[in-house]
């Protein structure tokens, strides 16, 4: 428990000295930022059939609102990630915006122009409600009692977050990976509040093999006897093996093996006398080392219930799944234009389900931009520094800027820089 | 960025002919779209709804910034993505000699849009003759290459192009030919450097 608290805490504002904080900014950043968290007495019905009695979320905002508030971009974030999209948090000047390379002053989705808004997902652990919160129903930690989610279901949570902006309708929403789902989630569910929407190497739905990794992953949790059915909180424990073995399954499916191959090849960590093995079941190799530290890492600051609670909202999606298994006809109510970027060694969403959806939006006489970046870092490559994607990217929000009236660019930095 | 650079106001004259023969308004898709040039130019002056394909990375991010909806592919894999006559007219310009299966190609064209348009380099140019009988294979302004490093791999003269459409059941509706810009309206075969098709499918 003392975990989890301590990540809830780390996205709480604590008061930096202005001076020492300033000092360390990098162009192109958009700074010191800290969250703020927003209450939802209104009770959420979810997909489930479940209500959720009220909730909060996690946000930061970075830019302007214009007057006319045409000028908002809501981010998505993927599994791991939260509301912390951009710059430096101030509660911790290490802790940098997962995707600070895309999102800032001058940078692909430039906030001199634009006013992008992170959001922490419902069920998450970094300050939106989700499994670690108290329950008010009983004074508890929700635990195994926080409520199955769907993508469709944070959609619906993020849309009255537009609402608490005023914001009738976003220029775009963007995500990578799962946020990709919740932005092409977004274009379906409330077509008329979507201006463009951006996918980044994302799928219209999981693949047998993808929820496999994943049901994997849950077993791992569920199966480690600090588990406790959910309620772990109560006793004082994390299922923190079972959770590091998760994310060390996860991790491989982030990386090529092209990528693999060059990052850790065959070495070996510490080899005995003359480069030998130990001949042993301890780390022999570099890649073992780094699967291992990652899942560590992950476990001391990610919620067990929330992985598995996100991981189960990625199996659920597919907006198809109402419409006969056809993506054109679920993807019909869509108003938006799209652009999608795929990573040729991407072999968790390859390129081919991103051209399912291109296929989809073409068949609705949908405007559709596709660019298919030859990349070697995998599914990891939506959160990289490519030149080409970023290119991409930014002259496709250049072109969302001219077509709303907005600014021209004032300067360029970061990747493209 | 200017407004020129987005949408030029002015296209090379096979560029201009090609759009001549485009309804205002219909729905277009151009096959190697370059920098977005053509599709820019049909979106601005005769607001069409357009697609482009291309493969090359810096000539997609070209046609982002010119505000044109492209799609990365490689032509050689088909036109999958695209339903039957899914678009009024789809454009191949100065692509078909490079491409390793031209009548796959063709018969797509004639699938997804009901009008097709095709240029390319015209082998029958007469100096081409000049050159094969001195010894040494043509080098023109529409090929620029030397045998050993060129893309064009599929050249044809106007006739031959004229059978494989018939071949095809592409009913040719409209011929344009060109030399360095101009129009060339006399001794077409012999004198043009470069053909333009436009076609109804079958």
């Amino acid at each position: 428990m003392a975990e989890i608290t301590a990540a809830q805490l780390s996205s709480i504002a604590v008061p930096v000295a202005p001076a020492q904080a300033s000092g360390d900014v990098p162009p192109g950043s958009v700074g010191i930022v800290s969250p703020q968290f927003i209450s939802f007495d209104q009770p959420l019905a979810l997909a489930s059939g479940q209500v959720l009695p009220s909730y909060e979320l996690a946000v930061e905002t970075y830019g302007t609102l214009n007057e006319a508030r045409s000028n908002a971009v809501l981010v998505c974030h993927a599994l791991n990630a939260s509301h912390h999209v951009a710059g430096i948090a101030q509660s911790n000047p290490k802790d940098i915006g997962w995707w600070d390379n895309m999102v800032g002053p001058g940078k692909a989705l430039d906030t001199d122009r634009f006013f992008v808004i992170g959001v922490n997902n419902l069920g998450s652990c970094f300050g939106s409600t989700g499994p670690a919160s108290i329950n008010p129903g009983t004074g508890k930690p929700w635990g195994a009692a926080f409520p199955v989610l769907t993508v469709e279901d944070w959609v619906h949570a993020q849309a009255r977050l537009a609402d608490h902006f005023g914001i009738e309708k976003f220029a775009a929403v963007m995500g990578g990976s799962l946020g990709g789902m919740q932005a092409l989630s977004w274009a379906i569910t409330c077509p008329e509040r979507v201006g463009h929407c951006i996918v980044v190497a994302s799928t219209p739905r999981l693949s047998a093999q993808n929820i496999g990794f994943n049901e994997v992953a849950r077993r791992s949790i569920i199966s480690d006897p600090d588990f406790h059915g959910g309620d772990y909180y109560a006793q004082d424990v994390v299922p923190g093996q079972g959770l590091s073995v998760a994310r060390m399954i996860g991790h491989i499916t982030y990386l090529s093996d092209e990528d693999m191959a060059a990052k850790f090849g065959r070495a070996q960590r510490a080899p005995a006398a003359n480069g030998e093995f130990h001949y042993g079941y301890d780390v022999e190799f570099e890649v073992e080392s780094y699967l291992r530290y990652q899942g560590e890492k992950f476990s001391r600051y990610f919620d067990a219930n929330s992985y598995l609670l996100i991981t189960r909202a990625l199996d659920y999606f597919d907006p198809s799944r109402n419409c006969g298994g056809d993506l054109a006809k679920a993807l019909q109510p869509a108003l938006a234009s799209f652009l999608l970027v795929s990573f040729t060694t991407d072999w968790r969403f390859p390129p081919e389900r991103s051209r399912e959806i291109v296929r989809a939006l073409l068949k609705n006489k949908r405007p559709v931009t596709y660019a298919e970046i030859n990349a070697p870092h995998g599914h990891d490559a939506f959160l990289l520094d490519d030149a080409r994607y970023h290119s991409v990217v930014q002259g496709y929000y250049d072109r969302i800027a001219a077509g709303l009236g907005l600014p021209e660019r004032r300067r360029v930095t970061g990747v493209l820089a | 960025m200017s407004q020129e650079a987005v949408a030029p106001r002015h296209v090379r004259a096979d560029l201009a002919r090609i759009a001549s023969w485009i309804a205002p308004r219909s729905r277009v898709l151009d096959l190697g779209c370059g920098d977005g040039t053509l599709l820019a130019y049909l979106q601005a002056n005769k607001q069409v709804i357009g697609a482009g394909v291309e493969l090359s990375d810096e000539l997609v991010i070209a046609s982002v910034r010119r505000g044109v909806n492209v799609i990365q592919q490689n032509l050689e894999d088909g036109l999958a993505l695209f339903d039957d006559k899914q678009f009024d007219t789809v454009v191949l310009s100065k692509t078909l000699q490079s491409m390793h299966n031209t009548e796959h190609i063709l018969r797509e064209m004639a699938r997804v849009a009901r009008y097709g348009v095709v240029s390319f380099p015209n082998f029958g140019y007469w100096p081409h003759g000049w050159s094969i009988l001195r010894g040494r294979m043509p080098v023109s302004d529409e090929m620029p290459y030397q045998w050993f490093d060129t893309p064009n791999i599929h050249l044809c003269t106007l006739r031959d192009f004229e059978d494989l459409a018939a071949a095809q059941q592409l009913r040719i509706t409209h011929l344009a030919t060109f030399n360095r810009n101009k129009e060339v309206k006399l001794l077409q075969g012999w004198r043009s450097t470069l053909a333009v098709y436009r076609f109804e499918s079958p």
